[in-house]
């Protein structure tokens, strides 16, 4: 029962879009880390663990209002939000599915892990440029892998702005993160 | 002491929130518009960062004030950010440089402060320093183009240097909240720091063109100890206007 509870409100939340990103849900995103049923005599508790993209991502507030609002109409009465900062929010936890979706939506989806990412201080300010391209990065719209970086801040947090080479047309990458 | 920790997440907190305060006045105004972009986001990342110090400095202290309330009903003499970051945004080329200096200063920080023996301090710093890693790549990118780039760009960088460069002494500055800290285990021992900063700025500005003032040179101190320069007050004044004006005012 318990179990069965849990599964139903994971595959709800799997419906609560990103209010950037509208393709993709939170789950997909990876944002839900946790979704507890608490049994009482009033009906039930949900608790719902959330961890934020980044730090200022304003997406975060309205996220958690969704949630609420979405299990609420699907007649859960009592819904506690809690977030977790540790450890903090990787596009590691960004499922398949939502890459996937990602792409067809015409926004590159992430390249590699994030511990890939890491690097070496040091190595900050001396060539090669840490700026650089990821390896296997393609358009999008023509699946071209001959792109530039525009910018490395786009239009949300989460992504950097890139041209095509060959299609001319500028695209968002997700950043891996 | 649970001052000292209350005292240090201040600054940390507020160092984070008068830099964001200082780039957002930049928005709209940007050099280009994926310059405009940067800095937005940059600001949003620095703004977030600094509602997590502030709540938990809120929390540590034990009397009720809320994030926001720290931020907006302090007056300058509270604030403990260093003056770095509470220099007037200038030309794009202050506002770049002044980013370069605290941007090699918060990454190596925070990097340490992933070890701190306070696990709050250690996750907030953990999550701030993917997003500060960005930072620094744009900002040290963009003083290596611009320094080793036109005579006036360059003429404009090194400048701008040698206008900041006095305010970063106070960075590696240490005063008792900064030696209990340390010795506790919370905070990073600040020579370590100054060492690996003055080498990392110091290639930077090698490949930029540009020269780097005397690491002996006299420096500025004093926002730590809410002592701050002129410039705070018209910050905190635009920064602060509804809260002050509309106490308790919501979204």
């Amino acid at each position: 029962m318990n179990n069965a509870q849990v599964e139903r409100i994971w595959s709800w939340l799997g419906e609560v879009e990103d209010p950037e990103i509208p393709v993709i849900s939170i789950v997909d995103l990876g944002i839900v880390r946790d979704v507890q049923w608490l049994d009482d005599a009033e009906g039930g508790e949900c608790v719902v663990t959330i961890t934020p993209t980044y730090s200022g991502c304003p997406a975060t507030h309205v996220i958690a209002q969704s949630v609420v609002e979405a299990l609420q109409q699907r007649g859960l009465p009592r819904v506690r939000l809690q977030t977790r900062i540790a450890p903090p929010w990787t596009t590691d936890w960004m499922s398949e599915g939502g890459k996937r979706k990602l792409r067809e939506y015409g926004i590159a989806p992430p390249i590699g892990t994030a511990a890939e990412q890491v690097i070496s201080l040091g190595d900050i300010g001396r060539g090669p440029r840490p700026s650089a391209t990821p390896a296997g990065l393609a358009c999008p719209l023509c699946g071209s892998t001959q792109v530039s970086l525009t910018s490395q801040f786009g239009s949300t947090p989460c992504k950097a702005l890139y041209r095509c080479c060959s299609c001319l047309e500028p695209f968002d990458h997700f950043k891996c993160h | 002491m649970l001052d000292d920790k209350f005292e240090y997440l201040l600054r940390l907190g507020d160092n984070a929130l008068v830099l964001s305060q200082r780039l957002t006045e930049w928005v709209g105004k940007g050099p280009a518009l994926e310059e405009d972009m940067a800095l937005a986001n940059t600001a949003l990342d620095l703004i977030g960062q600094a509602r997590l110090w502030l709540a938990y400095a809120g929390e540590v202290e034990g009397l009720g004030r809320t994030e926001d309330q720290l931020a907006f009903l302090r007056d300058a003499h509270q604030l403990r950010n260093v003056l770095l970051v509470e220099r007037p945004n200038g030309s794009y080329a202050d506002t770049l440089m002044r980013q370069y200096l605290f941007d090699a200063w918060h990454l190596l920080l925070l990097d340490a402060l992933t070890r701190s023996a306070d696990g709050q301090i250690a996750a907030i710093a953990e999550k701030a320093r993917k997003e500060v890693t960005y930072h620094l790549r744009r900002s040290a990118d963009l003083v290596t183009r611009l320094g080793d780039g036109t005579a006036e760009s360059h003429r404009r960088l090194q400048d701008a240097l040698d206008d900041l460069w006095m305010y970063t002494g106070e960075l590696f500055e240490v005063d008792d909240v900064d030696a209990v800290l340390q010795a506790q285990g919370v905070a990073e021992s600040t020579v370590t720091l100054r060492e690996a900063w003055l080498a990392q700025v110091g290639r930077t500005l090698a490949a930029a063109t540009l020269t780097m003032p005397s690491p002996q040179a006299w420096m500025q101190k004093g926002g730590k100890q809410g002592r701050h320069t002129e410039q705070m007050g018209f910050l905190l004044a635009e920064m602060q206007f509804l809260q002050r004006a509309y106490p308790g005012q919501q979204w």
